[in-house]
């Protein structure tokens, strides 16, 4: 995934309405392109082709349905690690060794490294963070979510 | 809602993206021997369990300028946290946000919302209009940012059965 921004001309208006427009809403219909397009004032063939180049450029990372990771099954479980500095290394050696830690940042606190457990089952989580615990011989902090709040997230392109 | 084998062959067949093409829902059902009236009524039934959040196109936020973010984490009056949360979601900037348990004495926070802009000075300044938003019914605040990606694998599904 590109992670520098685009060069200040790469977008022009009309690139920058669908962005705008269809970060939510793609219509579930025979031709959605085609509806989704006269909303925009475009034509149907005009609009698939700038999504296509807007995906190539690396402007859009995806287009399609996004799923909720737990109602398709799996439990997920973001935990946290207080690592001594002068075991950072070797920790994160052991900690990504696990297929079930999805992805593992280092933070800038005392808890200063931060992963998020995808599990098959929800039993699974506890039985991964323990063995985590062994291995590293340090508390794994574990953060499940209890609420999940919908999001107005927006780009504005 | 409990999603069955066929919903789960047009989730993996569907979760990198929709084809391009003017019947986007034929081609799928054409991949997978179903019909485009099929797919399409699956995917509407998905999206109202919620199974499905949105059909949408995902902005990179990082190439249009978002280069910077930050876990702001905040310590809310467990009374207000769900009213409060809420607000905090809706705020355009904000990518996530959960409550999750707090585990005193080293972390008293419940409230985790990921903030995105275009700087670190931006972020701190969106920090503070959260800050305002949650007022006295949030004791402590902090923000956490990422210095380094560890490891970063997609979360997909590929096949139950499989």
């Amino acid at each position: 995934m590109r992670r520098t921004p685009l060069p200040a001309d790469a977008l022009d208006a009309t690139d920058r309405a669908i962005l705008n427009a269809l970060q939510d809403g793609f219509p579930l219909t025979p031709h959605p392109f085609a509806e989704a397009a006269a909303a925009l004032g475009l034509d149907e063939a005009s609009l698939i082709a700038r999504i296509q180049r807007l995906r190539d450029d690396g402007a859009i990372t995806r287009f399609g349905p996004f799923f909720d990771a737990e109602a398709m099954g799996g439990a997920f479980c973001l935990c946290a690690m207080a690592v001594p500095a002068e075991k950072f290394d070797e920790v994160v050696t052991l900690v990504n060794a696990h297929a079930e830690v999805a992805h593992n940042y280092e933070r800038s606190h005392a808890l200063n490294m931060w992963f998020v457990l995808a599990c098959e089952q929800p039993r699974d989580i506890a039985r991964v963070a323990r063995k985590i615990e062994k291995e590293t011989g340090l508390s794994v902090l574990q953060f499940p979510k209890e609420h999940e709040f919908f999001i107005g997230f927006r780009v504005l392109a | 809602m409990t999603i069955d084998a066929t919903d789960r062959r047009i989730i993996a067949a569907t979760q990198s993206g929709l084809p391009l093409a003017p019947a986007p829902y034929a081609e799928v059902a054409g991949w997978l021997g179903l019909d485009e009236a099929e797919v399409i009524a699956r995917l509407a039934a998905m999206q109202a369990s919620g199974v499905i959040r949105r059909i949408a196109l995902a902005p990179n936020h990082y190439a249009l300028g978002m280069v910077a973010n930050g876990m702001s984490v905040w310590d809310v009056d467990d009374a207000q946290a769900m009213d409060l949360g809420a607000q905090v979601g809706a705020l355009s900037f904000v990518s996530h946000c959960y409550l999750r348990p707090r585990a005193r004495p080293a972390w008293p926070y419940n409230l985790f919302a990921m903030i995105h802009g275009s700087s670190r000075a931006e972020v701190e300044t969106l920090r503070a209009q959260i800050a305002a938003l949650l007022g006295d019914a949030c004791r402590a605040n902090d923000i956490l940012y990422s210095t380094r990606i560890l490891k970063k694998t997609g979360m997909r599904l590929t096949d139950r059965e499989g």
